[in-house]
């Protein structure tokens, strides 16, 4: 029975005497990370390994092999599968052995405990729930606690949490007020609530018994709670009882694996494997077929010559039928190659390197540089159609600079030369100037309410360690520092500190409650417009409003500031409400918030700040080569319209030209009737203009790109998109999503504002979902872009400041905004490039390496003889051929970087999947198909007289595989040459290396008798093929006439158009070495 | 899990390779480089081709098939396969002298030595001379492993399948049979006969074969296949090793003898000539047949016809390609020269 709240005995004390006390049951403060025990190593890595299904058809194949008795022997697919397996397990291995170590570290770590008033210590694992816990200065703690005591004299602590959220900045954590001094005699329990993994939340209630006394009660919440892996810090020591232990810390909690995201290269990996095995299994029964068809003829079935066992003739029929069928599937099974996995997974490992290693992505400010936390995805990011991005941090620089205010209706401008203000928040830097003046008083109110209602934001600033100065006066000229330090000082000397009203981005309000010198009671709230102005008397909004909505549209971040006098029954009935919600276990959040609610009420508004929030740097290039790239943008924030729209003017998202469709509360409202109809008219009535009118989208190109269609920019906001999709009837919520999302496309930019973290979720999804599956890419720097991080196909965070949580759930991390544009505009494009063809090549080169072998069916009886030797079966793939792919697939630039930088409009030409579309497979099929048929019969006409030496000695099969083999090595690396536009030197060294090995091992392998080989089959044959003339003439017309009429394509389709300057930019068959920059 | 302190110094290297700013050579194909390309791979093409053409014509190929379907055979006698012993005769003429040396294959036809079952069923170790195999031989040669339960040497398929008939070649002058001396040496790879096939180190060589059978199918054992030459005897015997080397395609031939020697070295002249065939080997079982072939080889080997006729092909298409772009690019004008 799951319980909703667990119950702690401070040092196993029980509460009281007489009732018997029964230790709950908690887990024990071990981390276990690791996956495998010394035991259950083999069999369970064995068993995940063969759970992947391309390990586990390798694994049928070989188990065929070793049972039934087939052509080729288990070592030529059970060398390489066991290659791969050991590998793989020697890494997984490896790393589970550096987690147990790891493990080890944090377990046996030695803690000390405090148990009946001695200190013992203890190693880490063996604390349980319950103990209370000693931690020093600069030392992490071992489990979650509830802080009882600190070192420090106001009773609190310092903590950074780096290693959890990788915010390094000092955090307050607040002991249980008014707990004893002496733990000893401690007699508590807490209730809270059961492990949850929001770092943020916490609930709880801690009872304190005292002799005598009715149990005093304590509310606990995050301030209270001391989390496993956040480390003590400018506190010498401190004491907490442990709450959660072991895997039940939030830091085990939030240690939980990603879901795998897949790629849409994959996903065509797995269809075209599909239609191999389709090949695999028909050509192994077509064979079948045509084997007993043959036999079924008189005396071809047992020759006198070739007689057959007595076993072999007392098999049954179809057995005799289902293990032929299973001898020709082991036989062309190297169609589908476990080498290719290899290569993808190594493509992909070591492909996200250059990612990691991109000076252009290294910012000096964080001293860091990109980051990938998923290599899988490294060619989504060259096929992505959508772009979510957040505002704020994200497109803007989340660095306010105060640029105006207006108290009263009259305007307050700041005018100093040195507007760089470094401020922190918002209102660092008030007024300089004053034009018009408002009333004294009402001045110094609007100062003072933004000086203490920002108390909270100083404090923080102070939490950075004593030494610091308020890093936000620093920058401002003195009298300013000293206008708000006065106000400070003020504040602690004047103002006494009742409540904080947190700030929340439902509320987007924030207040304080205090109590002035002279015994007022004044309630102080800063906040968003929206949130302020119902909330206010309603004649004061009109003088402000004005002032707000001019702001807004210049691009400025708008507060409005009110206060409110409190009657000593309001206060009282305020801080009774407060004071039960924060102690309620259960629903905490939603108590508090009715409270927020009705606290603040009726209050008078003295004026607005108008803040400036910066665009990153090239915010603006960057969305208008991601736009000239093909890809929508939308912009999701939680910010306001106005806002909002004028960072997507600053962005360029929105052109002069572009005409807005707005589909807000606002635009819902005017017609003055119902909005479900005005809705449904309004859509419909967008529709028409976006999707119907617009001219028809020409096939083959994804979207208009094109100066003479007039651009429309769609805007909605949170209240309108939750009617679009929960619209009350369900034929209509579906009818409102397909134009939303038809008028979206249409679009070139979309803006949702007043966002809530999980509508970005949806609105993801809703894409992601939509017609087509486009690929989707969100990007966001803040703990409220992860869900939609998540969400999209790809996501990207920002290492900006608003924490570390974007970053730890996105696939890729970047330190700007900017460089998302080589990110996808270069990386993801080769990338995409670089596996679409690795992918086509190997399907390629497996094709016209077993058809051979299947066309020499028909000529041996079907009696599934192998064309190559073993040797040359298994090192086809492994040695002969992998090597130039995988280089290629690591180094081709088949446009140079800064090429596809300056033109954002390649990144059309591979939309859509468009080098793995079942034509261009098709065609890569056909191309094995021709170059297969050609090995084979281009030999066989040669071995109709099989005289080929001048010696008059004839040449048997092996000659006839070995030369077929020859070609085929040949041909399927040269046709990667031609396909090669970037010969580095390692692809030279690779290319030529390759083949040269090729001639090196054959020599090799013919050269020695082997005594471990039962059958001497290759002794010589390729060096005695090498002295027939006519095998040398046979190999290099074979290999010509396969790879001319590739040349032949390769020049008729010269790339024509805007683009074939750039796409060509070297002189013919020259030697251009790329200059280096610095 | 808990995330390693980031360094402050991770700059990323700036080299040439993690920047991705290798030098590279960055060829492209253009007209300019193809089409004179396509002549000259045309022009080399038809070059080779003509020679590869000429040379193939200058061979001269006589088949003679014997296998004794038809009743108007000489060796129609011979081909109900009653087992005993039979000899035929074919009679032939050249017009013209047949160049020497002449190659003397015989040839088989929908013959299967590339089955799987059968170009396995051969024990390597006893054809290396390895007693422990004479005694014990692999069980890949089943069923021709064991014969009453004594080992065969050779065992398998391939070794008892071993082409036995002999021919000897006569030219009639003047109502006399004057034989045709064939060279029986040099016919198998020098690889096999010298290294990769080794009779056991036991003299005489029949002592070896103590306690093994011969294959059921052999008229003799393997140490009486050349009694007068001790170095064509047992496994290095050139017709075994012919044999052995199996064959890549159903319709093959194989080298029996050479003309080199005596009145015949320059070629066989023109006349009247007598194959006398001692008619062992059955193949109408299995619908197969059987043919004697004489040849002369060039410098490309066998007659041929294929590699010239498809290096003129080649050839010639590789030229035409290239006047075809010529006057697309002609016409067309290509954004290249621009």
């Amino acid at each position: 029975i799951r319980v909703d709240s667990r119950t702690i005995y401070v040092g196993h004390r029980s509460s009281s005497t007489n009732e018997a006390f029964i230790p709950p049951k908690f887990c024990d403060n071990r981390i276990v990370s690791s996956k495998y025990t010394v035991w259950n190593f083999l069999p369970k890595n064995l068993f995940e390994q063969f759970r992947r299904i391309a390990n586990f058809y390798f694994l049928i194949i070989f188990l065929v092999q070793v049972i039934v008795d087939t052509p080729t022997s288990p070592v030529t697919s059970g060398l390489p599968l066991f290659f791969v397996i050991t590998v793989t397990a020697i890494k997984q291995g490896y790393e589970d052995w550096l987690r147990h170590k790891a493990d080890n570290e944090v377990n046996k770590y030695p803690v000390t405990v405090l148990e009946d008033g001695r200190r013992i210590r203890k190693e880490s694992e063996k604390i349980k729930v319950g103990d209370v816990v000693e931690v020093e200065e600069d030392k992490t703690f071992p489990c979650d606690l509830i802080l009882l005591q600190s070192s420090r004299g106001d009773d609190t602590c310092f903590v950074t949490t780096a290693s959890l959220d990788g915010e390094s900045n000092h955090k307050t954590h607040y002991t249980v007020p008014d707990t004893e001094k002496d733990l000893e005699s401690l007699n508590a329990t807490i209730e809270c609530e059961q492990p949850q993994p929001d770092l943020y939340k916490f609930v709880g209630r801690m009872h304190i018994y005292k002799t005598n006394q009715e149990p005093a009660v304590r509310s606990l919440g995050p301030e209270n709670l001391l989390l496993k892996g956040a480390t003590l810090k400018n506190t010498q020591k401190i004491c907490g009882v442990a709450v959660y232990t072991g895997m039940e810390t939030k830091m085990a909690l939030n240690y939980q694996g990603k879901s795998q995201k897949r790629s849409a290269v994959e996903k065509s990996i797995n269809a075209f494997l599909l239609v191999y095995l389709c090949i695999l299994v028909s050509k192994a029964l077509v064979c079948t077929t045509l084997k007993y068809v043959w036999q079924g003829k008189p005396g071809q079935d047992e020759p006198w010559y070739n007689e057959k066992t007595q076993r072999e003739k007392d098999t049954n029929l179809y057995l005799k039928m289902f293990t032929d069928f299973l001898s020709f599937m082991v036989l062309f099974n190297f169609i589908i190659p476990v080498s290719m996995y290899v290569t993808v997974e190594m493509q992909k490992f070591l492909g996200s390197f250059f990612i990691t290693w991109d000076k252009d992505f290294f910012d000096p400010e964080i001293k860091e540089g990109a980051l990938v936390n998923t290599s899988d995805l490294n060619e989504e990011l060259g096929q992505v159609e959508y772009v979510f991005t957040d505002k704020t941090g994200t497109l803007t620089q989340n660095n306010m600079e105060f640029i105006e205010c207006c108290i009263d209706g009259f305007q307050y401008k700041y005018q100093d030369e040195s507007s760089e203000l470094d401020g922190l928040c918002v209102p660092d830097g008030p007024v300089s100037k004053l034009q018009q003046k408002a009333g004294r008083e009402r001045e110094e109110l609007f100062l003072r309410a933004l000086c203490l209602c920002h108390t909270v934001q100083v404090k923080e600033s102070s939490e950075q360690g004593q030494a610091h100065e308020q890093r936000g006066f620093i920058a401002s000229s003195p009298d300013e520092v000293a206008l708000v330090k006065g106000t400070v000082v003020e504040r602690s000397s004047m103002y006494e500190l009742l409540h904080v009203l947190n700030f929340d981005p439902v509320r987007r309000r924030m207040s304080v409650i205090v109590r002035s010198k002279s015994g007022e009671t004044l309630l102080f709230c800063k906040g968003a417009d929206s949130s302020i102005f119902p909330r206010v008397k309603q004649e004061e909004v009109e003088r402000i409003r004005m002032h707000v909505e001019r702001n807004a549209t210049e691009g400025y971040r708008t507060l409005c500031v009110a206060y409110k006098y409190l009657s000593e029954e309001e206060y009282a009935q305020a801080d009774a409400g407060l004071r039960e919600a924060r102690l309620a276990l259960q629903d905490r959040e939603q108590k508090l918030m009715s409270v927020y609610n009705q606290v603040e009420t009726g209050m008078s508004l003295i004026g607005a700040t108008a803040v400036e929030d910066r665009l990153q740097e090239e915010a603006a290039e960057t969305m208008e080569a991601l736009q000239g790239a093909g890809m929508n943008v939308w912009v999701l924030t939680g910010d306001k319209m106005e806002t909002a729209k004028s960072t997507c003017y600053a962005c360029r998202l929105f052109q002069r030209s572009t005409e807005l469709l707005e589909l807000t509360v606002r635009t819902l409202e005017d017609g003055g009737r119902r909005r479900e109809e005005r809705l449904h008219e309004l859509l419909l009535d967008y529709h028409k203009k976006a999707v119907q009118d617009a001219p028809p989208v020409k096939a083959g190109v994804t979207r208009r790109w094109s100066s003479a269609n007039q651009d429309y920019g769609f805007i909605i906001d949170g209240a309108t998109l939750s009617m679009v999709l929960n619209s009350s009837s369900e034929s209509n919520a579906s009818r409102y999503k397909n134009l939303f999302l038809q008028i979206c496309q249409n679009c070139t930019a979309v803006l949702c504002c007043r966002m809530a973290p999980l509508q970005k979720a949806q609105i993801v999804k809703m894409v992601k979902n939509s017609k087509g599956c486009p690929i989707t890419l969100s990007i966001g720097d803040g703990a409220n872009d992860v869900s939609m991080i998540l969400e999209a196909h790809v996501g990207i965070g920002i290492k900006g400041k608003e924490g570390r949580q974007a970053v730890r759930n996105s696939d890729y991390a970047i330190p700007k905004l900017k460089h998302l544009k080589k990110l996808l505009l270069a990386h993801g494009h080769l990338y995409y490039v670089r596996i679409a063809h690795l992918v086509q090549y190997f399907f390629y080169k497996n094709l016209c390496f077993i058809l051979p072998q299947f066309l020499y069916q028909f000529f041996c009886g079907y009696s599934q003889q192998p064309l190559y030797d073993a040797a040359y079966l298994t090192m086809y793939n492994i040695c002969f051929t992998s090597m130039p792919i995988l280089a290629y697939s690591l180094l081709e630039q088949h446009i140079c970087i800064e090429v596809l930088l300056d033109n954002a409009t390649l990144y059309r030409d591979i939309a859509k999947n468009a080098m793995l579309r079942w034509g261009l497979f098709l065609y890569w099929t056909l191309l094995g198909v021709f170059h297969g048929l050609l090995f084979f019969f281009g030999v066989r006409f040669l071995f109709s007289n099989p005289a080929l030496q001048d010696n008059g000695q004839v040449f048997g099969n092996w000659s006839y595989g070995t030369i077929v083999f020859t070609v085929l090595v040949f041909t399927v690396t040269l046709k990667l040459a031609l396909d090669t536009r970037h010969w580095t030197w390692i692809n030279h060294f690779v290319i030529w290396g390759s083949l040269a090995f090729y001639v090196f091992f054959s020599f090799f392998w013919g050269g020695i008798i082997w005594p471990f080989l039962k059958q001497q089959r290759l002794y010589f044959v390729f060096a005695n093929m090498l002295s027939s003339v006519s095998a040398w003439l046979v190999i290099i017309l074979l290999i010509l006439v396969s790879l001319l009429p590739e040349i032949l394509l390769v020049v008729f389709r010269k790339p024509r158009g805007p683009n074939a300057r750039q796409i060509a930019p070297v002189t013919p068959l020259s030697y251009k070495h790329l200059k280096e920059d610095d | 899990m808990v995330k390693e302190v980031k360094e402050l110094v991770n700059r990323p290297d700036n080299t040439a390779y993690t920047q991705q700013r290798l030098p590279a050579w960055q060829p492209m194909l253009s007209a300019g480089i193809v089409i004179p390309g396509f002549v000259s791979i045309g022009l080399v093409f038809i070059g080779i081709g003509v020679a590869l053409f000429v040379t193939s014509q200058s061979i001269q190929v006589l088949e003679i098939d014997y296998t004794g379907v038809e009743q108007s055979s000489p060796c129609f006698k011979c081909s109900d396969q009653t087992g005993k012993k039979c000899d035929c005769v074919m009679n032939f003429d050249i017009d013209s002298l047949f160049k020497g040396p002449v190659f003397f294959y015989y040839g088989l036809s929908n013959y299967f030595q590339n089955q799987r079952k059968y170009s396995v069923s051969i024990d390597y170790n006893q054809l290396t001379g390895d007693l422990d195999y004479f005694t014990n031989p692999d069980d890949a040669c089943f069923p021709f492993q064991n014969d009453r339960n004594k080992p065969i040497v050779p065992c398998g398929a391939i070794a008892n399948s071993m082409f036995n008939d002999t021919f000897q070649l006569f030219q009639l002058v003047n109502g006399q049979k004057k034989e045709v001396p064939l060279d029986g040496k040099g016919i198998a790879w020098w690889t096999d006969y010298n290294t990769k096939y080794r009779n056991p180190s036991v003299t005489p060589l029949r002592n070896a074969f103590n306690g093994t059978v011969k294959p059921p199918s052999w008229p003799q054992a393997a140490y009486e296949l050349d009694t007068k030459d001790t170095s064509n005897n047992g496994f290095i015997n050139q017709d075994f090793l012919v044999w052995m080397r199996t064959a890549a395609l159903p319709d093959f031939r194989k080298l029996y003898r050479r003309i080199t020697e005596g009145d015949y070295a320059s070629g066989l002249p023109a006349g009247n000539y007598s194959l006398q065939i001692a008619y062992n080997y059955p193949v109408l079982s299995f619908d197969g047949r059987k043919k004697v072939v004489f040849s002369n080889v060039s410098w490309m080997g066998g007659k041929n016809e294929f590699l010239g006729i498809a290096y003129l092909v080649i050839g010639s298409l590789c030229v035409l390609m290239s006047i075809v772009m010529l006057i697309v690019y002609a016409k067309f004008k290509f954004p290249e020269e621009d």
